[in-house]
């Protein structure tokens, strides 16, 4: 008996111990998005102070109004707001064609299998692993050529590209599970290519769907070297103009607008990964364990 | 005709992804393997004259320093996150009744662009107001941590932020694995009184070699495309003391004007990443075939 309850109290110390440590973690995990909202909210007298980790002493939301209308990106001083609908208008029919396109191609190598089509998955799957480094230059050359350097057209183009594989990726692993008894039933019935893939496949696909559009939303919006690569003064993504603000060397160095504006920049992925982030989950392991 | 278009309409629908692949990627791919071996510096030229370029690279000191870099965060950002994110996950894997809600924080940063991670890791570890000042008005008077401006250090403050950042995931695609092993051998084990440890060390860990393997091969992917993190974080440097593969590259494509070193150094990422990655998805492709 006495060893039993002996036994049982160090079980209860060893999981309050587990406890302890993974709120330890949990803390080293929000450490620095505590510390850029309080940033954020303190004035910069108290910034330079004060203490890092510390509370606000006076909340104030002037380095908010600051870096969405005001903060300097070079020589412009309009604050992130122009590019923040930049990288909107640059993600969602980015986001629209590729997963459309993905769709497509993942039901054409899942479910119409032909002589080359795992071939071409081969070599679709490959693009997504290759360093974006190797093709910034020709793309560079060939946006040139389309008259489409520094524009946002150009940015959609480049994402749509290079997501196809991912997004092709995606299909071609869910759709893989449905059995081809399905197609050939249809087939029988009268149904065409586009006609089974509308009214049988897209509507078991809403899962992937929402795999997929958060997955090329969060690669998109993040996005820092094509932005800074094939964007100009007035097409720049988000990612890119947050870091010309934190970067500029003119004027004073105002920490709680660099943090304010970083905030602005990470939201709508985070919402994202509130909202719905089982299925960003998926879509990471997906890209990595092979659905 | 039409019975032409019927049979073909697979093909046909991904025909223009396999042409827009063909192109965009092994193409551009083709064409700056090709500049390499050129002279070119502002404007491509065209004629090859062998391996001048990957000379010119392997004397330049400043490349020399990136290729440690990388070596050195390579290294570090895989190990480190590996551990941590596998002591996580078993901890997590003990009936934790707020796993949920504890996934979901550790796993956050990787919604985060890595502008946003470089800038909030910048501001904790700014010299001066950040952490050092902290442990200053703890008491330390001594206490210094300036990392971020020391040549020889700041390379440690980017596996700090990318750790933070990616091993979170690294957690996520463990405690997946943890699941997934056959529960029956771990309660025979657990009758026959094998001690939790050693489940663990001798069971549940050398069945998950295919996900540490995973787990490499994305981290090692990560840590070789890794640009985004430098450029907020350190922006290379101080000096170039920070530069990795990715950034030499960028600088000498749009910075110094210099093509043919931009090509050469992008096509020697593009060969270590491949000697990584290929051997991988080589065998992956073939298990699936062979099921």
């Amino acid at each position: 008996m006495i060893n039993n309850s002996s036994s049982s109290y160090t079980n209860l110390m060893l999981r309050i111990l587990l406890y302890i440590i993974l709120f330890l973690f949990a803390f080293y995990y929000l450490l620095p998005l505590f510390v850029m909202i309080t940033t954020s909210l303190k004035s910069l007298e108290e910034i330079k102070t004060g203490s890092l980790v510390s509370l606000p002493r006076e909340i104030t939301f002037d380095a908010w109004s600051v870096a969405w209308s005001k903060a300097c990106t070079g020589i412009k001083c309009e604050g992130l707001k122009p590019y923040f609908w930049n990288s909107i208008f640059i993600a969602i029919p980015a986001v629209m064609i590729s997963t459309f396109i993905g769709a497509l191609n993942g039901y054409v190598i899942a479910q119409w299998r032909f002589k080359w089509s795992n071939i071409i998955f081969a070599l679709l799957l490959f693009g997504c692993f290759i360093p974006f480094q190797v093709i910034l230059l020709p793309m560079a050359r060939v946006l040139g050529i389309l008259n489409l350097a520094g524009s946002i057209p150009g940015l959609i183009l480049v994402h749509v590209v290079y997501g196809i594989g991912f997004t092709t990726l995606f299909f071609r692993n869910f759709y893989v599970s449905i059995p081809v008894e399905l197609i050939k039933a249809a087939k029988i019935d009268g149904a065409n290519f586009f006609r089974i893939f509308w009214s049988i496949f897209l509507p078991l696909s809403l899962p992937i769907i929402v795999v997929t559009v958060i997955w090329q939303f969060t690669q998109i919006w993040n996005d820092f070297l094509f932005g800074v690569s094939f964007s100009e003064a007035g097409t720049q993504p988000i990612t890119v103009a947050l870091n010309n603000i934190v970067n500029s060397t003119t004027g004073v160095k105002e920490y709680n607008v660099d943090m304010a504006s970083a905030i602005i920049a990470a939201l709508p992925t985070l919402l994202v990964y509130i909202i719905a982030g089982k299925y960003f989950i998926r879509g990471l392991t997906a890209g990595s364990v092979k659905g | 005709m039409f019975k032409w278009l019927e049979k073909n309409i697979p093909k046909i629908v991904i025909a223009p992804s396999f042409f827009a692949i063909l192109v965009f990627v092994y193409g551009f791919i083709a064409w700056t393997a090709w500049i390499s071996f050129t002279k070119s510096r502002l404007m491509p030229k065209y004629d090859i004259v062998g391996f001048i370029q990957y000379d010119r690279l392997f004397d330049s000191p400043r490349w020399e320093v990136a290729l440690n870099n990388l070596f050195i965060f390579g290294f570090l950002f895989i190990l480190i996150a590996m551990v941590l994110g596998l002591i996580i996950a078993i901890f997590l894997d003990q009936r934790i009744r707020i796993e949920g809600f504890l996934r979901t924080i550790y796993l956050y940063p990787m919604a985060l662009s890595l502008i946003v991670t470089g800038t909030a890791w910048k501001w904790i570890l700014n010299p001066g107001l950040g952490i050092e000042n902290v442990f200053k008005n703890w008491g330390f008077e001594n206490f210094t941590f300036d990392w971020l401006i020391n040549p020889d250090y700041a390379i440690y403050t980017v596996v700090i932020a990318g750790v933070w950042q990616a091993s979170g995931f690294v957690m996520a695609l463990f405690l997946a694995g943890l699941r997934s092993v056959d529960q029956e051998i771990i309660k025979a084990a657990k009758v026959d009184g094998v001690p939790t440890t050693k489940i663990y060390t001798a069971i549940i860990i050398p069945s998950m070699a295919p996900i540490f393997l995973s787990a490499f091969i994305v981290l090692a992917h990560l840590a070789i495309k890794s640009f985004d993190l430098v450029i907020a974080l350190t922006g290379g440097g101080p000096g170039y003391a920070t530069d990795l593969p990715a950034t030499y590259m960028y600088t000498m494509a749009f910075s110094r004007g210099d093509l043919g070193q931009a090509a050469s150094s992008a096509i020697i990422m593009m060969i270590v990443i491949f000697s990584v990655v290929v051997p991988y998805l080589y065998s992956e492709l073939r298990n699936k075939n062979d099921q």
